[in-house]
């Protein structure tokens, strides 16, 4: 039933992300540092620095096993399954039977806890640190991306994503309801604290007691880092993407390739104003405490909560 | 506004006020708290003037614009003036049930208003009676923070929400009451909120600070 359009429609969206996951990381920092009133590297530096990393060997801290070697090699594979999967171009994938939510949050998980286990396989403390910080994010995070997607589901009757975008497109004011905004509200503070940016986490630091991303990354070099790097921008783009798919869907192309290049256009500029937001508003933040991280958690359940039971008294 | 959008604004104003209680639950600086006030002042007022634009009836345009004025201008002001600003009056640093439970609590909250409007909702389905949970939600999310905060405005604070709940649930259930009774509740609520700023105020010169839990004692 999947036509080669289908096929030919994910192949771009896939290399879509891959290409453009640096660059959107490359502009969130320029954006960044022509706010803070420095001149920047240009967008193009996170590639030029994943190219250099590239080239260099991979080296191995003594006693660590296979979660470490493996752990960028699953990272990166469950970003691109993640990027095929999320309907960010076109909303006919032929992987559209595992566009289900549940499956989604499973990837974003499995990359996740591959990079705490090689945290933990490193036994340095700063990688037992930066995993159990990333955990408890993450014990927190995911009912909230559950429950904040329920919301939006509970009115399609499907949890596929393809699903609720569709249904969307067809319906607008859809995208107006106190349903749909909460939920907005919520996914916009997991997004926040899942990809490790202010005020969860600082993604620029290198200060032992504030980072939790990079606390993980620690004992990586070489092709290694190049890989985890690229993974992390890559989630990144997707998780964004996803942002823009169920809130601002116009422009996302259905079955057939006609509609492509528009759709691209479209994409890029929403994910690319979703980071300039982004970076916009982390300037005038400050880091949270990390005890006060699960306050910020609870807030976006409590949105989350707000948004399922919205959607059943206005229904 | 055609029928289509009227229940999309109605809803849109209602999560705007069940928004505002949560953040007063989830802030705790004070001055954050009494600007989150005001938006809700401003979120119910606009649920009333958008059932006046329905019913085009002018009387409920006037209530909403004097709604409007008193909640989102007025009382605010006056709590603002209360806060003063001496820094360590300005957060409500230990409040009885800790912020992350409190948000809980918010979200149990709100389900025990929808179980306990249901029957009201289902006495005469309507986009109006639809929202009443928000409405009764902020009742119950006022009344929470008159109970757990320690500082004097933060509980002046929840008694305000209090009311803005039980004001909106008198006009989304019965379409609003007398303007004469509007009238009289509302010259009530800012003398109230004057009297707890003068209170406040006294308070602090007596014993230099607003925190409600030192006065268990008698003091010569």
């Amino acid at each position: 039933m999947t036509s080669p359009a289908a096929f030919v429609a994910t192949a771009v969206q896939v290399v879509v992300v891959a290409a453009g996951a640096p660059l959107l990381v490359g502009l969130m920092r320029q954006v960044h540092a022509r706010l803070a009133g420095r001149a920047g590297a240009g967008i193009g530096q996170p590639w030029r620095d994943l190219r250099k990393l590239l080239r260099r060997q991979p080296a191995t801290p003594v006693d660590t096993g296979w979660p470490f070697r493996t752990a960028p090699l699953l990272l990166m594979g469950s970003s691109l399954v993640l990027a095929a999967v999320v309907p960010l171009l076109t909303t006919a994938s032929p992987l559209d039977p595992a566009a289900d939510l549940f499956a989604v949050v499973g990837l974003l998980a499995l990359g996740t806890v591959t990079l705490a286990l090689a945290a933990l396989d490193t036994g340095t403390a700063f990688g037992g640190m930066g995993a159990s910080r990333e955990i408890t994010i993450l014990a927190l995070v995911e009912p909230t991306i559950l429950i904040a997607v329920f919301a939006l589901s509970a009115r399609v009757g499907s949890t596929n994503l393809a699903a609720i975008v569709t249904a969307t497109l067809h319906d607008p004011l859809r995208v107006a309801s106190p349903a749909s905004l909460l939920a907005a509200a919520a996914l916009v503070i997991v997004v926040v604290a899942e990809t490790g940016r202010l005020p969860v986490d600082n993604p620029a630091t290198h200060l032992e007691l504030t980072m939790i991303h990079e606390a993980m990354v620690l004992e990586y070099a070489g092709t290694d880092l190049a890989l985890v790097e690229w993974a992390s921008s890559m989630r990144l783009t997707v998780l964004l993407g996803l942002l823009a798919s169920l809130f601002l869907p116009w422009g996302i192309a259905g079955p057939g390739l006609a509609a492509l290049p528009l759709a691209l256009l479209v994409f890029v500029v929403k994910v690319a104003g979703l980071g300039i937001a982004l970076s916009t508003v982390e300037v005038f933040i400050a880091k949270l405490r990390l005890f006060r991280v699960p306050e910020l958690l609870a807030g976006s359940l409590v949105l989350a909560l707000l948004a399922v039971a919205s959607s059943f008294f206005l229904a | 506004m055609t029928d289509i959008t009227y229940p999309l604004y109605l809803d849109l104003a209602a999560g705007l006020l069940l928004l505002s209680a949560i953040g007063v639950l989830w802030r705790r600086q004070l001055a954050a708290m009494i600007n989150l006030f005001a938006v809700q002042g401003v979120a119910l007022a606009a649920i009333v003037a958008i059932i006046g634009v329905h019913q085009h009836s002018l009387e409920l345009a006037l209530v909403a614009a004097g709604l409007g004025v008193l909640r989102a201008g007025v009382l605010p002001h006056l709590a603002r003036r209360a806060l003063g600003n001496s820094p360590a009056e300005a957060r409500e640093t230990r409040p009885v049930v800790n912020v992350a439970a409190s948000l809980l609590a918010a979200a149990a909250l709100t389900l025990l208003a929808y179980a306990v409007t249901r029957p009201l909702v289902a006495l005469e389905p309507s986009p109006a009676t639809a929202i009443l949970p928000a409405a009764v939600t902020v009742v119950l999310i006022g009344f929470f923070t008159l109970v757990t905060r320690r500082r004097a405005l933060a509980q002046v604070v929840g008694f305000l929400l209090l009311d803005n709940g039980i004001t909106a649930t008198a006009f989304l259930a019965a379409a609003g009451v007398p303007l004469i009774v509007e009238l009289g509740v509302s010259f009530d609520l800012l003398l109230v909120a004057l009297v707890l700023q003068v209170l406040t105020t006294r308070l602090r010169s007596a014993f230099g600070s607003t925190d409600l839990d030192e006065l268990r004692e008698l003091h010569d």
